[in-house]
């Protein structure tokens, strides 16, 4: 039962986050804070025109928020601003719509099992609402609440 | 219902006692429940369960009104409750038993009615590092009100107040102490009757935070000389929604109503209102009448139990935990006071707090995570969250060896 949560590629990411760094040239940063948890994210995006050239973040959570900050800043690259808002929904849904698969999401389907623990959505969509807060320029702290 | 007899309990019957309790009678994700969030908000006795079932069923009315039978039952129900709680703190009289929604809004009426007739620019309120949000955020919307400075008493890396550092806070300035009896988020049980002594000495008054002391250990307020204390009844095996703040009458008596409306009042005009005795000047608006019933229910079947008998078996969980959790690799227990309630707050290097709660959930095992409602506890430790096991008398020693258990197979998860 554990294993339909915290599935191999999740308990890999949160072990061995990918891009967790500062970046010093990033166009764009955002920082995500989860009052439940005291979770804090900062995010850093590098664009290239309208397109995701690189994304890194920094900062440590729970085993799903930082896996889901690795998964997010790997599959951010190479995304226009509208693709990875697109995918921002698509990630949402799949977290709180029970009939939603996945279409589109590639790896980030692995979050799906966290659809059963809604204590855990926030978790899951700290480094995504961050993202939201990074590309629409807002430079504030981004909060889950 | 299961019926409590004294002499079963002469020795602690754990086994018999939770059977009073049908909440745990229950299985979570397949196991059988393990409810260690006491502290969050204790389980209910059939005893209260069936209190506030019979009051809705045989004794529904409005109180303090109404000469009717129903309305006559249920005002002496309700105001059994509040001898009840003059009885368990020890009060002198029941004009000093206030009912409030809980102990946050026992702290906000102290702070409002009390605060702003008593605190000027340049008094200081003295709380400590180890509140709980609600004893501290009403005395910051008070300290900006009335420009009055809020003080801090400093804690020790076990987890205990600084004597010699609240000594210091002290001064002709200083108008209110107002600390915990026990910590939430350590299990700290303050030395509350010296600190009382010590803020009367410099002039000021004490109110007692007792939201964690209540539940489990005798609390006298004649002992201490609290001048305000305040407990919550789902912590006492009660219902949520009803708490209660106790008040010396000469303070509540000097002190202007909280809120206005209905039952507070002696004459009501346009020109003028005249306000109702003690306690029910505090009381505007009909009030949580089937939570009162159930908090005498709770407090009746606690004493059917025997705090004291409560407090000692408690204390050999506490024993028994903290040996266990020491014993785990990586595992480091927040709060370790010399002097501590059945509370074990922890980290795990490398785990986060969630993830351990989470895995315990799929165990059946019910822990707290996250801040407790006291951030800057958490600052303190530099930790931003713990995971929280808070006992109470109808735990087990099997469930704490399940928590061990549960904490090893977290350990394998995210080794």
């Amino acid at each position: 039962m554990v294993h339909e949560l915290y599935k191999e590629v999740i308990l890999d990411h949160s072990k061995r986050p990918r891009n967790r760094h500062a970046m010093a040239d990033a166009d764009r940063q955002a920082e995500g804070f989860n009052p439940l948890c005291g979770d804090k994210l900062k995010l850093y995006v590098k664009m290239d025109g309208d397109i995701v050239r690189d994304a890194s973040f920094e900062g440590s959570g729970c085993a799903i928020s930082t896996a889901s900050a690795s998964l997010m800043t790997e599959s951010l690259k190479g995304k226009t601003r509208a693709e990875a808002l697109a995918l921002l929904d698509k990630f949402h849904d799949l977290l709180t719509t029970d009939a939603a698969v996945g279409d589109g999401l590639g790896k980030l389907v692995v979050f799906c099992g966290v659809r059963d623990y809604p204590a855990r959505v926030k978790c899951a969509t700290l480094a995504w609402h961050t993202l939201k807060s990074a590309l629409n320029g807002a430079g504030d702290v981004t909060t889950t609440e | 219902m299961s019926a409590l007899s004294t002499d079963i309990l002469t020795a602690f019957d754990v086994e018999k006692l939770r059977e009073d309790f049908p909440v745990l009678k229950q299985q979570i994700h397949g196991k059988p429940l393990v409810y260690m969030d006491s502290a969050a908000t204790a389980q209910k006795p059939y005893a209260v369960i069936e209190a506030i079932r019979r009051f809705y069923e045989v004794d529904c009315a409005n109180i303090h009104r109404g000469v009717h039978e129903l309305s006559q039952r249920s005002t002496a129900a309700y105001e059994q409750t509040r001898t009840r709680a003059r009885e368990f703190l020890n009060a002198a009289s029941d004009a000093e038993i206030v009912f409030v929604r809980g102990t946050t809004e026992a702290v906000n009426l102290v702070a409002s009615s009390w605060g702003h007739r008593n605190v000027k620019a340049g008094d200081e309120i003295v709380i400590s590092a180890m509140e709980h949000h609600s004893n501290i955020v009403p005395w910051q919307m008070l300290c900006e009100a009335r420009d009055a400075r809020l003080r801090v008493i400093p804690m020790s890396d076990r987890g205990e107040l600084i004597l010699e550092e609240y000594e210091k806070l002290l001064n002709p300035r200083t108008r209110m102490v107002a600390v915990a009896h026990i910590s939430n988020a350590l299990g700290t049980v303050n030395p509350v009757a010296e600190m009382i002594a010590m803020a009367h000495r410099a002039g000021a008054l004490a109110l007692i935070d007792g939201a964690q002391a209540a539940p489990h250990l005798a609390v006298d307020v004649r002992a201490l000389d609290a001048d305000f204390y305040a407990f919550s009844g789902h912590k006492v095996l009660g219902p949520t929604g009803i708490g209660i703040l106790y008040g010396k009458q000469a303070l509540l008596e000097d002190m202007p109503p909280y809120q206005g409306g209905g039952d507070m009042i002696r004459t009501v005009t346009f020109e003028k209102t005249t306000y109702a005795d003690l306690p029910y000047k505090f009381e505007a608006g009909t009030p949580n009448i089937a939570g009162g019933i159930g908090l005498g229910a709770a407090l009746e079947y606690i004493g059917r139990v025997g705090i004291e008998r409560i407090a000692a078996w408690e204390h050999e969980l506490l024993r028994y935990g903290t040996e266990q959790l020491e014993r785990i690799p990586g595992l480091r227990i927040i709060g370790t006071a010399r002097r501590k309630a059945a509370v074990l707050s922890f980290v795990i290097d490398g785990i986060h707090p969630h993830d351990i709660g989470t895995v315990l959930d799929l165990d059946g095992i019910a822990v707290r995570t996250g801040h407790h409602c006291a951030q800057p506890v958490m600052d303190r430790f530099r930790v931003p969250a713990t995971t929280r096991a808070s006992l109470a008398f109808y735990n087990t020693i099997a469930e704490i060896d399940k928590l061990v258990q549960g904490i090893h197979k977290v350990k394998e998860v995210f080794a």
